[in-house]
């Protein structure tokens, strides 16, 4: 019979293993990677898959060497962190920036921390905006995207939407002009708009989403209050002055937002524990993005937002508590 | 029609009541039995009998002289042999009252027939001096002193009796299965505890995964006055007293409060019988069912076993595996105690004995908390086991007070959900016990 285990309660596990979950967000995140090639083509495939290797390399590194812990690769947290950086750069950055960019990510916004769990940032964003802020000539020369099929190397390059529509308000253009400039927003839903290479469907990105709520992976509360401030908030602005403000759906359709929305604003690590704290956590992501967007000095406000509002979590974990048994939930 | 529960978080582990509608079988007399002292909530009784005497099934062996504890019979007849510590199910030693069994012969005073007796004599004092006097403690794990439960302060009014027939831990059938073969004694046993608690109205909550006792129950209901059948939606911990009122009545116990707060008593099927027995039979609390089951159990099966009865006796009964099983367990999956030794006793408190295979005995390994919010969202209670286990491990006492460590009922929600197989509870525990002692110790500087 051999010797009999003795531990305390509870006997059995329901099976949801970090492992489960990590990977289900990379399968999420597929439909959309796949996008990607098809519209930047071989750029595309290059910056993914250094962006996944150097993250999964350095984690590895870090944690047995200077760490020295026993590496857990298979639990695809740096796959996701690789995957998230590829999504926010453009499909033609030399290779070194990438691989400065997921160094970053997983040694500084990580591994710094402690690992897996204990970073207050989302690590793929701080290396984007690291990035961003050290290399802004290459990360905001975005490669056209070809309706046909353009694999092969990217040549030309332009702005996204987001910036022309920033410049053209700037310039003070009529608002129905500037529009001309810019793909319709079914293309820009489906998947035609330049930019990283995360932003190129807004329509996959959603599926992923759809089905990382479906799997349960996350709650419904973040991307609808995100999404709900980002139409609210510059559905005002818009109404006010419909020449000057760009429309609520022009808004959900560009840049990152489908991205931000279910995978960067949802990311576990980084988001409030309680559906009241993610409500406002969300909503707070929203109304940032939209004031970037409308006065930052940035087009895209997604990354930002996000960041900032990862700052204020543990306030926001102290302020929204579950509701308890037996009480009417009072907050402090 | 939509079936009523708990309100605030649950899980559904998988059922696996491997011994459901098996009949319950008589386990055959121990040649030895052991009867710790301590079977039940509160201190120990204090022990009556001598070396050498002489005892009957029924004999009184300890009695429960503290206002929080319970008398102790002796389930057999035969040769007080030896009063020693014994390890018992929990895994410590603890004075017991060692019998050696010679044949089986009842005190005179028990009625031992069949025949159900439904006319309720007794007046309510007489009923709770009975509960009192038979050692009748809860029987569905938390081995309460009914008694106690009974004793209504002055000034307070109870409305309902709440009858738990939940038994929502995985594997464990011996409350459905009594339920089945002893519905009727077990309404009269009802009756007997609604006439000790004044109350008009009794409800029976049982889960929907047990449709046969539902049905069964609900046809002998018909014929007593003010008892009621609910059938419940499976979520686990619906057996938790705050839980099952809340389910069943919409009403939640404030913290550090009790069922009489908001006008309930709560016991449990398997006490409502033992009641019945002690009440209009005037039996001692001296057997009960026992599921034995388990994944390495040929046979799962539910067994009418006199306390004191070695557990290691039980096992063969049931062609059990031990071959490939990792862990023994007093109780179900998800709040029974794994064994330490395997003869140890059958209790008052010992719902069922399971049997865990070799390949599920240990835990997953452990993670970084990925601060995911799951073991928040599974608690019944409303915590934060994330944040409990933290400061509990790093002993900010106050912080965990004010936390509201001590509402943890230790259901193992939490760690059973937890996808970093983080030892949420083994944390939370030890903090209660800081807390809880702090607490205590606080009035007396
Ligand atoms: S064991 Fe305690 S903390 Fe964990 S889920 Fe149950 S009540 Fe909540
Ligand atoms: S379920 Fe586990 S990993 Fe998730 S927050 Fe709770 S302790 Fe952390």
């Amino acid at each position: 019979m051999g010797l009999l285990t003795v531990s305390g309660s509870p006997h059995i596990h329901g099976g949801l293993s970090v492992k489960k979950l990590m990977w289900g967000v990379v399968i999420a995140m597929v439909p959309a990677m796949l996008a990607s090639f098809y519209y930047f083509g071989l750029g595309a495939i290059k910056v993914t898959l250094v962006a996944v290797l150097s993250s999964v390399i350095f984690e590895y590194v870090i944690t047995k060497f200077i760490m020295k812990e026993k590496p857990n690769l298979m639990d695809g947290s740096a796959v996701i962190t690789g995957i998230l950086l590829a999504f926010n750069v453009p499909s033609n950055l030399p290779i070194w920036i990438i691989i400065i960019g997921s160094l970053v990510a997983i040694g500084v916004a990580k591994m710094s921390f402690g690992g897996l769990g204990k970073n207050p940032f989302n690590p793929a964003l701080v290396g984007r905006v690291f990035l961003l802020i050290s290399f802004p000539v290459q990360m905001t020369s975005w490669p056209v995207v070809d309706k046909i099929f353009p694999m092969g190397l990217d040549a030309v390059t332009g702005p996204t939407p987001l910036a022309v529509v920033k410049e053209g308000i700037g310039n003070g253009e009529k608002m129905t002009d500037i529009m001309n400039q810019i793909p319709d927003y079914t293309q820009l839903f489906l998947g035609q708009s330049g930019g990283s290479l995360g932003e190129v469907s807004a329509l996959l990105l959603l599926l992923g989403g759809i089905y990382m709520l479906y799997r349960k992976i996350i709650t419904w509360h973040i991307p609808l209050s995100f999404l709900a401030a980002v139409v609210i908030f510059s559905g005002i602005f818009w109404l006010y002055d419909p020449n000057t403000y760009v429309d609520p759906i022009f808004h959900l359709v560009t840049g990152g937002m489908m991205l931000g929305v279910f995978f960067m604003a949802t990311d576990m690590v980084t988001s409030p524990m309680t559906p009241k704290g993610q409500l406002v956590f969300g909503a707070g992501v929203g109304i940032l993005t939209i004031i970037i967007r409308v006065w930052g000095a940035y087009p895209e406000g997604v990354s930002f937002a996000i960041l900032l509002m990862n700052a204020v979590v543990p306030h926001l974990n102290n302020i929204f508590k579950p509701e308890r048994f037996g009480e009417e939930v009072s907050h402090g | 029609m939509k079936l009523k529960t708990f309100n605030i978080g649950g899980i559904h582990p998988p059922e696996h009541k491997l011994s459901a509608s098996a009949a319950i079988q008589d386990a055959p007399l121990p040649k030895v039995a052991v009867v710790p002292l301590s079977q039940h909530l509160g201190a120990p009784a204090k022990v009556k009998v001598k070396r050498g005497e002489m005892v009957k099934v029924g004999t009184l062996l300890a009695k429960g002289e503290a206002f929080i504890s319970a008398n102790i019979h002796s389930p057999v007849s035969g040769k007080v042999a030896k009063i020693e510590p014994r390890v018992d199910s929990s895994g410590f030693r603890r004075e017991s009252v060692v019998i050696e069994v010679q044949g089986d012969e009842w005190n005179e005073d028990i009625d031992t027939s069949n025949d159900i007796i439904k006319d309720i004599k007794l007046e309510k004092k007489d009923i709770l001096q009975r509960i009192h006097d038979c050692g009748i403690v809860g029987l569905g794990g938390a081995t309460f002193p009914s008694h106690v439960k009974y004793m209504i302060p002055e000034g307070r009014s109870v409305e309902f009796l709440i009858i738990n027939g939940v038994e929502c831990e995985p594997y464990i059938t011996s409350d459905d299965q009594l339920m089945l073969e002893k519905g009727e004694e077990m309404m009269v046993g009802i009756r007997v505890m609604m006439k000790a608690a004044g109350v008009e109205k009794a409800i029976i909550g049982v889960e929907n995964n047990k449709p046969k006792a539902i049905e069964h129950l609900r046809k002998i209901a018909d014929q007593y006055q003010g008892i009621s059948v609910e059938p419940l939606k499976v979520q686990y911990p619906q057996g938790g007293e705050k839980q099952l009122i809340d389910a069943l009545i919409k009403r939640q116990i404030p913290a550090g409060k009790l069922p009489s707060d908001v006008g309930c008593v709560v016991n449990n099927v398997g006490t409502a019988f033992a009641i019945y027995e002690a009440v209009q039979k005037n039996k001692p609390l001296v057997e009960r069912i026992v599921t034995v089951t388990g994944k390495t159990v040929k046979k799962p099966s539910n067994f009418k076993v006199r306390l004191g009865t070695p557990i290691s006796d039980l096992l063969p009964l049931a062609e059990c595996d031990m071959e490939n099983t990792g862990k023994v367990i007093n109780g179900g999956p998800m709040m029974g105690k794994a064994l330490v030794a395997l003869n140890a006793a059958v209790t008052k408190g010992t719902s069922a004995v399971l049997l865990i295979k070799k390949e599920e005995s240990k835990r997953v390994t452990v993670q970084n908390c990925i601060r995911c919010g799951k073991c928040m969202s599974v608690c019944p209670m409303g915590l934060e086991p994330y944040l409990l286990s933290v400061i509990a491990r790093q002993g900010e006492n106050e912080r965990c007070e004010t936390e509201r460590i001590m509402d943890c009922i230790e259901c193992g929600s939490c760690v059973y959900t937890c996808p970093s197989g983080r030892p949420l509870l083994d944390n939370i525990r030890l903090g209660k016990a800081n807390t809880g002692f702090m607490i205590r110790t606080r009035g007396r500087k």
